[in-house]
């Protein structure tokens, strides 16, 4: 470790980073209700001071790619103190400058997207405590420092899901999330502990002394513990546990889509683009950890994650459910690409879909805010002709995440499905993740034809005269017609494109969406490079390799073969009416609605785990009630017995002292009220008369 | 009789008479007035005892009187503030006749 | 026991007696005046110029005017022919003679009647006081001046004018009134 000193600026204030958008959160907390500009600007202008810092960072780790920690002491316990610090290194650098960016630009969309809020200040508020929050996660150089930031991050999900919670849907999910993760963090929390334990340190590097450094890892493998497995593996298992419920990995991704009933931003920023992927990006930081078959749990539960998320997709009629499912999905994609290609494979496809996915949200929320906050994409269609902008972009993210060719989801994707073909083990997430990139295609395909293609089906979004002149709608966005149910004329809203504040973070993303795949391809994998601390040359022979263009036309074949099967289903005979049942729903119905009840598994889970939970209650409940509660009874019986005997006693004997005693006190009382009869002069009075007789107490004794 | 024995034996007087007046006085003014003239009182002591005590060079009597007058200060100021608006809420200012805080 | 003691104690004593048995509340005001003087001019004697000159500034320059300002804003001025004490006024004067003998009897019996102290005056320069208050005691300082700045805000909070609307003519009227007399 170099001296601090000798570290360039931006080395030992990487803390500022994280510490001004907190900074903007604890002031926006003081804030009135009403000062809005002041708490958006303060958040805005600290993300942007935040961004130029990671920017700066960024710079820092591309000229000198070796790590660099900054340590600090922070407690001491006994002789030891407990170090926090921060580190730099390729990997936190890309980090950064990504949650920051994604950060900004949704801070800046939600400018437009919040405007009619109430609770605007208090929105700023949690949304830069989150975004210091996940930037310091990213930094953070000590697993508590980082479990720290974790929480906080959990902690502000949970307030921001229910930042509506007058809806009674939200405040659930906000606690179902809160409660879900923690299932996974009590993992992470016992397997930090458990590391603590084993090394000495939590910080993960301290030259040579961090618990993922050589000599400390060698002897966590050394180690062995319950049926053969190295410790460093069974830490690796629970640290993922921990990444499994942030990221929504299955089992655990219950809470995910039902976060989306936060505001559209929250949903972009923590639930598809930061939060989610702390997970993943939790994975790696601690993959000297995870040793061969901590891995092969982690592909498989990532694959299976991928193919499982997405086949719900496909059933969901939600917008903002279809995308739960699709970061769910791409979450399993991710934690794949870490499980069977490394670091690089898999933060490469974190980075991608970090970008495109915000795209495809805050284009979602476009949408929503369009129609008058209708969420049912069989309620929309056709709205290319009214929304342009958010049409064009939210197709180049569409196409990002299929992985359509030359998008930036199809290099990271293909990336991940290279690797997963080459894994030693076994070929099955392979097949799984194929499978899953054609249902992608597919369930992507079908939400824009629901939504963008075809011809508009509702006309039921009425607004009375009165609301358009008070709200003063433009006279292009509204239309007298004469409606279908009442046979009334009414004015129907017409879908409309939103303000410039929302579209242009849109465009700004679709340009990623589009572009940022070229910084990862084979022939001149400069991510992946740079993560791992080399330079890369351009070198179109790499394409050449064993399997690898091969492997590229069946992945875009897939692609293609998805794009396809949602035409055939949902673009060939134009969908007429929003009751009409699904194209699917036609030939499978069974399927389908296993599917659209997301197989079940919130039900699985009512069942099972609270089922267990609610058993185990009563049981306590009965015991409490028979065994205990029959011991107290029967001592209550002699108490009761001896009751008896005494009671005759006290009616005669004590009844009558104690009935005298009382009116004396009652008495007592009565008379001292009266000096409780509010002049100043009487309470005054009563101090000096005391102050005289304790003062004669005193010197009398004295006296004597 | 000693000077400290004077200066204490004044002080006394002038305590007593300033709660002679908190305690008699129908005004609320006058009441608070008394109760300047205890404080004064009570400073009047410290002075005293600083200046015959065994350590003058210390300061301490001094600095307390010094604090004990910006707290003074203080406190006449919110009182008769209060008086103020006791007075407006209850159009007097005669402390026999404000009995709001009556148990 | 010098002359001028004693001279500035009968002040001091006759200016208290008399602001607390007037029945004009502003004579009782300008007594109060004269007490306030008559005490720093003590101070003064007693060697404590500090504490004298300040005194002089906080009490009879600021506190005294703060009365005068307290008694014209609430018709006291227009004095109160009847009932100038309380009903229960000789129980108070009974009870503050008998706190005065209980103090006089605590000076008595303490000792310092009787010990010989004197003591030359302490030469203290106003140097040594600005570094006592700086370095010793200057977080007492700050809290003071926290404490003062919260009591001037707060004075003002309790002294506006409640809601214009409950009676706030009614009020002006009085005040007026007030003002006249």
């Amino acid at each position: 470790m170099m001296r601090p000193e000798s570290m360039s600026w931006i080395v030992r204030n990487l803390w500022l980073i994280p510490a001004l958008p907190m900074a903007a959160a604890a002031v926006s907390a003081l804030l009135k209700r009403s000062e809005r500009r002041l708490s958006a600007g303060l958040a805005i202008g600290s993300m942007g001071i935040s961004l130029v810092l990671s920017l700066m960072a960024f710079a820092e780790a591309l000229a000198d790619p070796a790590r660099r920690v900054v340590t600090f002491n922070w407690m001491q316990f006994g002789d030891q103190w407990v170090q926090l610090g921060w580190l730099l290194d390729p990997l936190a650098a890309v980090m950064l400058v990504m949650v920051s960016f994604v950060g900004l630009l949704i801070f800046i969309y939600s400018l437009g997207y919040m405007a009619h809020d109430d609770n605007f200040t208090r929105f700023f508020c949690f949304m830069s405590l989150f975004a210091g929050a996940m930037l310091g996660v990213v930094i953070a150089n000590s697993l508590l420092l980082l479990f720290m930031c974790w929480e906080v991050v959990g902690l502000t999900s949970y307030l921001l899901i229910g930042f509506w919670f007058h809806r009674p849907a939200a405040a659930a999910a906000a606690k179902k999330a809160f409660i879900t993760t923690r299932v996974g963090d009590l993992g992470l929390l016992i397997g930090m502990v458990w590391l603590y334990g084993q090394t000495g340190t939590l910080l993960f590097y301290n030259s040579g002394a961090g618990c993922l450094e050589r000599t400390a890892v060698a002897g966590m493998e050394a180690h062995l513990t319950v049926a053969g497995m190295a410790v460093s593996t069974a830490i690796g298992l629970l640290i993922f546990c921990g990444a499994a419920g942030k990221s929504g990995q299955v089992p655990l991704h219950v809470w995910l889509p039902d976060a989306m009933e936060g505001p559209t931003p929250v949903s972009a920023l923590i639930h598809a683009a930061t939060m989610v992927a702390a997970g993943v990006y939790l994975v790696a930081r601690v993959y000297p950890l995870m040793s061969g078959s901590a891995l092969e749990v982690v592909a498989w539960v990532g694959a299976i994650t991928a193919i499982f998320a997405a086949c719900i997709a496909v059933a969901q009629n939600d917008i903002k459910r279809i995308l739960a499912y699709s970061t769910v999905s791409q979450l399993g994609y991710m934690m794949l690409g870490l499980g069977v290609g490394g670091v690089a494979v898999g933060m490469f496809h974190l980075i991608t879909h970090a970008f495109f996915k915000a795209l495809l949200f805050l284009g979602a929320g476009s949408v929503i805010h369009g129609c008058t906050e209708d969420q049912d994409i069989r309620n929309m269609g056709g709205l290319r002709r009214f929304m342009p902008v958010t049409f064009a972009a939210y197709a180049c993210g569409m196409l990002a995440l299929c992985g359509f060719p030359l998008f930036a989801g199809f290099w990271s994707k293909d990336a991940i499905l290279h690797a997963a073909h080459g894994w030693g083990v076994s070929q099955g997430p392979f097949y799984l993740g194929a499978v899953g990139a054609l249902l992608t295609a597919f369930y992507m395909t079908r939400q824009m034809y629901y939504v963008f293609l075809g011809q508009r089906r509702l006309a039921e979004a009425t607004v009375s005269p009165a609301a358009v002149a008070a709200h003063e709608i433009p006279a292009e966005q509204i239309e007298p017609v004469v409606s279908a149910r009442t046979g009334e004329v009414c004015i129907i809203e017409h879908p409309h494109e939103s303000p410039a504040v929302t579209t242009q973070p849109l465009v700004v993303l679709a340009v990623f969406a589009v572009l940022l795949g070229f910084v990862g391809t084979p022939a001149w994998p400069w991510f992946q490079s740079f993560l791992a601390g080399e330079s890369a040359g351009l070198d179109f022979g790499r394409f050449g390799e064993a399997g690898l263009l091969p492997l590229m036309a069946v992945s875009s074949l897939i692609v293609f073969a998805g794009l396809g099967l949602g035409w055939w289903f949902y673009g060939r005979k134009p969908i007429l009416h929003a009751t009409d049942p699904d194209a699917l729903e036609k030939i499978q119905p069974g399927v389908f609605h296993a599917l659209a009840n997301r197989l079940y598994v919130d039900e699985l889970y009512g069942v099972t785990v609270i089922a267990l939970t609610r058993f185990c209650a009563g049981f306590a409940a009965w015991l409490d009630r028979w065994i205990f509660g029959g011991a107290v009874r029967i001592v209550a019986w002699m108490v009761t017995g001896v009751g008896w005997l005494d009671a005759g006693v006290d009616r005669f004997v004590v009844n009558g002292g104690f009935d005298e005693g009382c009116r004396d006190v009652a008495r007592g009382g009565r008379l001292l009220s009266h000096f409780q009869n509010g002049r100043v002069q009487n309470y005054l009075r009563v101090i000096a008369v005391a102050l005289v007789v304790l003062a004669a107490i005193l010197l009398w004794g004295r006296r004597g | 009789m000693t000077p400290l024995a004077g200066c204490l034996l004044v002080s006394a007087l002038l305590f007593s008479v300033g709660l002679a007046g908190a305690l008699t006085r129908r005004s609320a003014i006058l009441v608070l007035a008394g109760i300047e003239l205890m404080l004064n009182a009570a400073n009047l002591n410290f002075i005293a005892f600083w200046r015959f005590g065994a350590h003058p060079e210390f300061l301490t009597g001094l600095i307390f009187v010094i604090f004990s007058i910006a707290v003074a200060a203080a406190e006449a100021a919110v009182g008769l503030a209060l008086i103020l608006a006791i007075y407006r809420h209850a159009r007097t200012s005669d402390v026999s006749e404000i009995t709001e805080m009556k148990g | 026991m010098t002359l001028p003691f004693l001279i500035l104690a009968i002040m001091t004593l006759a200016g208290g007696v008399a602001a607390m048995t007037m029945r004009r509340l502003v004579h009782c005001a300008l007594a109060l005046v004269v007490s306030f003087a008559g005490l720093s001019a003590l101070y003064l004697n007693l060697g404590a110029e500090f504490a004298g000159l300040a005194q002089l500034l906080v009490y009879v320059g600021a506190i005294a005017i703060l009365i005068v300002f307290a008694i014209l804003l609430t018709r006291g001025g227009e004095g109160e022919p009847e009932g100038a004490f309380s009903p229960a006024g000789i129980v108070g004067a009974v009870v503050a003679l008998a706190v005065f003998a209980v103090l006089a009897w605590a000076v008595e019996t303490s000792g310092v009647a009787r010990a010989g102290v004197t003591v030359a005056a302490p030469q203290i320069t106003m140097r040594e006081i600005g570094f006592a208050l700086m370095q010793r005691y200057v977080l007492p300082l700050e809290v003071i001046a926290l404490m003062l700045t919260a009591a001037m805000i707060g004075a003002v909070i309790l002294a506006l004018r409640e809601k214009r609307n409950d009676s706030a003519g009614d009020s002006g009227a009085a005040q007026k009134q007030g003002l006249r007399a």
